[in-house]
């Protein structure tokens, strides 16, 4: 596969298609040594169990999230054309038909038009049950053929399918609705002489214009003159924002209970950090939530316990002995092992019955670990989301990011909210209480024994609270100058405050029951928030490969660039590449030699050096041979090599001709600066 | 006559004008004749009317729409036919690749017995399009009586003067006529004449003259007023339905109608909100103020990195490359280094060794800023965040398209849009911005 030309330019070579067949089930791609193959094909089912079940749950979310914009849009579009159908004898509506009805969601013409007739007429064409068969010639995309198959295809439908009359009973002439996709993206001389042509055959051809902007609507003015977007008649759809949207979407993925898998710290802020910074898109963070989890079923055997808990305690039982090896091996479980008594150690290290057993148990404590867990996270988030400056995070994913990193009650921040909390007015302390009950009522029936009573206890807390908070009412208003939120006023009160205490030690009521709010939300906390990483058996539910992660996601083609180049050894595994950090090993490829001596230079480069530096360092080299050429032609192969390493990499883009000086090159990368 | 009179209003030098230049059926008219005036001027209808009224066999055709030279000469050439042949229902359609087939089929075309002694029109609409096609069309066109030895004359209507037309290889000229503006009088009695039926003209043209006087400073498009008097007519009326004034009572009906109109001046007139939404504000008597208007949607939510490649864009495009130094040197002096470097000088670090370096050792955040001006693919492993910017229109590629090995990009925002993006990653854009030194 080559190419004569000597032009610069870009050629397509299309790959010889060969129709393979893969008979190779996909389950068989779990099986990554012999040795490991045994739970693979359940492994992979539940996988796939999993992924169905969260992929439905994501769908039906974005559909509740979309509802109401898809509700308006409806609405917007049954009523747009109702002029259109009732003929009116209106007077005005004559003029006020040369509008397109244009929604706003936030190629050249005869492309564009021959693409809408195609899509058009397919589409009908479908519908209509092949009705018309006639296949349009290409080159007769012309608003005229158009509007004329709207009325032959209006018509015939009208009198010939009772069925289709449900719907075309209120639309009597339905319009056409052309969605145009960014629409930023397009040419604006189409879209205007488009917009010209279709508003001057609205009459015949009832037209709806859907545009899907990505940034702001000011961009309609931009793209369209005047005279073109006064042929419209627009009206502006907003849908969630895409902040709101993850939010949504972790809470009902990964902050609950519904899905065993979870995620450790890392891999959730890698995933949150692509979503936030590089590119806003929910639908790569799914895909990179499937990843994660294809990733753990996969990589970890255990992953067969990752389902739901009474599936997980079948499945304990059934575990073969290379499985059980398995589980004393996880460190979690290894760290739990050397807390035991010293029989129980041996036990569990020994038996495989016993292990089972105590597996299960484990695996129980894990799941109600986890339903007190996020109970507890959305009740303290409640506590914090309010706070002035957030010190914990003003999202509840941040606050999950922390809590799963260490033990929340050391950080800085933590102590700092606490101390806020205790500046908390009263009416704002008792909206978060109820709001806190909410959350544990909610969910009070799925808890489990010791969990339940905890909840008692918080709730005779709440009422005795409001019991007090009554009696504090009448005695008297001392929270009143604590009512103002921001962190200047908060701090200096707070010295205030601790000053008073000082000198009186007196509290009044409702301080001291404030203390006791704060005191009872640390001390769950405490109890609650424990990090994954403390809970034996967790491997088994948590993802925590960021790194390979990272690596399938957010590639670094640079940094791999620069590895090959300075260290061709990690590639190449050519025991002569191998050297001392810094130093250029003369065996090397022509290329490295270049890129290693061009780094020691700064922005501009000698051209004349930089060969003379090259052809020292690939003399040193070629010593033993050096008899058996003459040293001019090996003078002319060593220019030659050196021209062909130069050209390369400016290819790569490290280096670029310059006008500056003569016979100097210019770095593009950094390193001189 | 008296009946045209009827049917054009204010345009009577020019309806005499083309008259004369028609002259009898059979006469010959001149070749071509170039008509061109203002937006709304009643070009095309003044035409249309004419020829309609005096029953002459015409083709009209809108250039817009015929994109390509087939479209429009077949579109010619089919509408012709079908004039000749009107007792036959089904016409063959005629193909017709280039204007060489076109002349040879017009001929055939024109020899029909009803096309026979008499002048055929052939308007153009929109003729400007023409400059954009093949370059023998617009001369063609303009000779065409010549060129098919037919009685034929080609009408060509624009907005654009004719001297913007000439070709340079020379042409035939066409007899120019040009369509003034409608002076304020002209246009108060252009759209008083469409009055509705269940109002006396006497009170519309009141209205009319209300409307004028808001909107004769901004805007002399006559459909655009048009447009405008039929939205707010009701709005005018609704005193007089409501039995609360009499049609005489103008001074009250003013009171109450020009407030509204001034703020329809703000909203519909600019497209702020759409007139269904105006009239359904008419019929709620709710405050337009609540309706946000499409540029109260200002905000655009980026992702992180785009932001800073937006700033960093920005801030290339409009400072001159040797001020770099001054606005990114640590120590230069010139400039106090703001809290901003220190604040953010880890993330942009991060950002800087992630983005820019091929190799890990630390950078400084003057190396993050200044290196783009170098937005090399290779070197620039964001180069999706860059080229998703260039279809959102806030970045453009400037210099070839076909220059793959190193594009160049130049920010388009405003400056307005680029502080308000600075101010969410609490960046001072305004301190690196060499015109605010």
């Amino acid at each position: 596969m080559a190419t004569s030309s000597v032009s610069k330019g870009c050629f397509v070579f299309k790959p010889n298609f060969k129709k393979r067949k893969i008979s190779v089930p996909i389950e068989d791609y779990f099986n990554k040594g012999k040795d490991e193959s045994e739970d693979s094909k359940l492994r992979f089912e539940t996988y796939h169990l999993i992924w169905q079940q969260m992929k439905c749950e994501t769908q039906r979310l974005q559909e509740e999230l979309n509802k109401n914009l898809f509700d308006s849009l409806i609405e917007f579009l049954q009523k747009s054309h109702s002029g259109f159908q009732k003929n009116s004898k209106d007077w005005g509506s004559q003029i006020k038909l040369r509008e397109i009805p244009t929604a706003a969601l936030v190629l050249d013409l005869k492309h564009f038009l021959q693409k809408l007739v195609s899509q058009l007429m397919d589409c009908c064409v479908d519908v209509e049950s092949k009705e018309e068969e006639s296949a349009q010639k290409k080159t007769h995309c012309s608003m005229d053929s158009l509007s004329s198959w709207y009325t032959n295809v209006t018509q015939k439908t009208d009198p010939k399918m009772p069925r289709k009359k449900r719907t075309s009973s209120q639309w009597q002439s339905p319009p056409v609705v052309l969605i145009l996709k960014d629409m930023e993206s397009f040419t604006t001389k189409v879209l205007q002489d488009f917009i010209i042509i279709s508003s001057q055959h609205l009459h015949e051809f009832p037209l709806i214009l859907i545009f899907g902007i990505a940034t702001s609507p000011i961009i309609i003015h931009r793209l369209l003159p005047h005279a073109v977007s006064s042929l419209l008649c627009i009206e502006l759809f907003q849908s969630l924002s895409c902040k709101e949207h993850l939010t949504t979407v972790l809470d009902k993925l990964l902050l609950t209970t519904q899905f065993p898998f979870k995620l450790s710290e890392k891999v959730l802020q890698i995933l949150t950090n692509i979503f936030l910074y590089h590119d806003f898109s929910i639908q790569n963070f799914i895909k990179g939530l499937q990843l994660s989890l294809l990733e753990h079923f996969y990589s970890q055997p255990l992953s067969v316990l990752c389902c739901s808990l009474p599936e997980a305690k079948r499945r304990i039982h059934s575990l073969s002995d290379n499985q059980c090896e398995n589980i004393r091996r996880l460190p979690s479980f290894r760290r739990y092992v050397e807390k035991q008594a010293s029989e129980k150690q041996v036990a569990l290290l020994t038996d495989e019955r016993f292990l089972k057993e105590e597996a299960q148990s484990l695996l129980e404590n894990l799941y109600v670990y986890h339903t007190n867990y996020f109970l507890v996270l959305r009740c303290l988030h409640q506590f914090t989301s309010s706070l002035p400056k957030y010190p914990l995070g003003r999202q509840i994913r941040e606050l999950y990011c922390t809590c799963l990193e260490k033990n929340i009650w050391d950080s800085e921040e933590y102590a700092s909210a606490l101390q806020l909390l205790r500046m908390l007015a009263k009416d704002e302390l008792m909206t978060i209480l109820e709001k806190c009950f909410k959350v544990f009522k909610s969910s009070s029936e799925k808890q489990l024994g010791s969990t339940a009573k905890k909840i008692e206890e918080l709730l005779a807390q709440f009422q005795s609270l409001d019991e007090a908070k009554e009696e504090e009412d009448t005695s008297g208003s001392h929270s009143k100058g604590l009512q103002k939120t921001d962190l200047y006023h908060l701090q200096k009160s707070l010295l205030e405050m601790k000053e008073l205490r000082r000198t009186s030690k007196k509290q009044t009521k409702f301080e001291v029951l404030r203390e006791k709010v704060v005191n009872f939300i640390d001390s769950l906390v405490r109890e609650y928030l424990l990090p994954p990483d403390t809970q034996p058996l967790h491997e088994a539910v948590y993802f925590s490969a960021a790194h390979t992660l990272r690596e399938h996601l957010n590639a670094a083609p640079r940094v791999a660039l620069h590895t090959a180049l300075n260290n061709p050894y990690y590639y190449l595994k050519n025991e002569a590449l191998k050297s001392e950090e810094g130093c250029i090993p003369n065996v090397a490829p022509d290329i490295c030699i270049a890129y290693k001596l061009h780094l020691e230079c700064s922005r501009l480069i000698n051209l004349v050096d930089w060969s003379e530096a090259f052809a020292t360092v690939v003399t040193a080299a070629e010593k033993m041979d050096a008899n058996s050429i003459t040293s001019e032609e090996r003078n002319e192969i060593i220019h030659a090599r050196f021209i062909r390493a130069v050209s390369e990499l400016e290819l790569l883009g490290f280096i670029k001709p310059t006008k500056q000086k003569t016979d100097h090159v210019a770095r593009l990368t950094w390193g001189g600066c | 006559m008296a009946h045209l009179e009827n049917l054009v209003l204010c345009r009577e030098s020019q309806v005499s004008t083309l008259q004369s230049l028609f002259g009898e059926r059979h006469h010959f008219s001149f070749p071509s004749i170039f008509i061109y005036g203002h937006t709304a001027s009643g070009k095309t209808y003044v035409t249309q009317t004419l020829l309609k009224t005096l029953e002459l066999p015409h083709v009209f055709v809108n250039c817009v729409e015929c994109f390509t030279l087939r479209l429009l000469l077949e579109q010619i050439l089919n509408k012709l036919n079908h004039l000749s042949s009107s007792e036959d229902a089904c016409p063959t359609h005629i193909t017709c690749e280039t204007f060489n087939d076109f002349v040879r089929l017009f001929k055939q075309v024109t020899k029909a017995e009803s096309l026979k002694d008499q002048t055929v029109y052939i308007v153009l609409d929109k003729a400007e399009y023409l400059r954009d096609m093949e370059a023998n069309l617009l001369p063609g066109f303009l000779r065409l009586q010549e060129l098919t030895d037919r009685n034929v004359t080609v009408i060509l209507l624009s907005e654009i003067v004719w001297e913007k037309f000439r070709p340079n290889t020379g042409c035939f000229e066409p007899f120019v006529l040009y369509f003034p503006d409608y002076s304020i009088g002209n246009l108060q009695k252009i759209l008083s004449h469409d009055h509705p039926p269940e109002y006396s003209a006497d009170f519309y043209a009141a209205y009319i003259n209300i409307l004028l006087g808001v909107f004769y400073t901004v805007c002399r498009d006559l459909k655009e007023l048009r447009h405008l008097a039929v939205l707010n007519f009701p709005k005018y009326c609704e005193p007089v339905v409501k039995g609360e004034a009499s049609e005489r009572d103008t001074r009250k009906l003013w009171r109450n109608v020009e407030p509204h109109l001034k703020k329809a001046m703000q909203t519909v007139y600019l497209r702020e909100i759409s007139s269904s939404q105006w009239e359904k504000i008419q019929k709620d008597d709710t405050d337009p103020g609540q309706l946000k208007g499409l540029s109260a949607y200002t905000h655009v939510e980026l992702p992180y990195y785009s932001k800073f490649i937006l700033i960093a864009a920005y801030l290339a495009s409009y400072n001159p490359a040797r001020t770099d130094k001054r606005f990114f040197l640590k120590h230069h002096g010139k400039i106090k280094k703001t809290n901003f470097l220190k604040k953010h000088e880890k993330c942009l670090r991060c950002w800087v060794s992630d983005l820019q370096r091929p190799h890990g050792a630390p950078c400084s955040a003057e190396c993050f800023l200044s290196c783009r001006r170098t937005f090399l693919p290779t070197a620039f492993l964001e180069l999706p965040l860059i080229t998703s910017l260039v279809t959102l229109q806030l970045l453009t590629l400037v210099g070839h398209d076909d220059q793959l090995d190193g594009p160049k990009y130049k920010c388009t925002v405003s400056l307005d849009f680029i502080r308000a993006i600075a101010r969410t990653v609490n960046f001072d854009i305004i301190k690196y911005l060499y015109d605010f030194l």
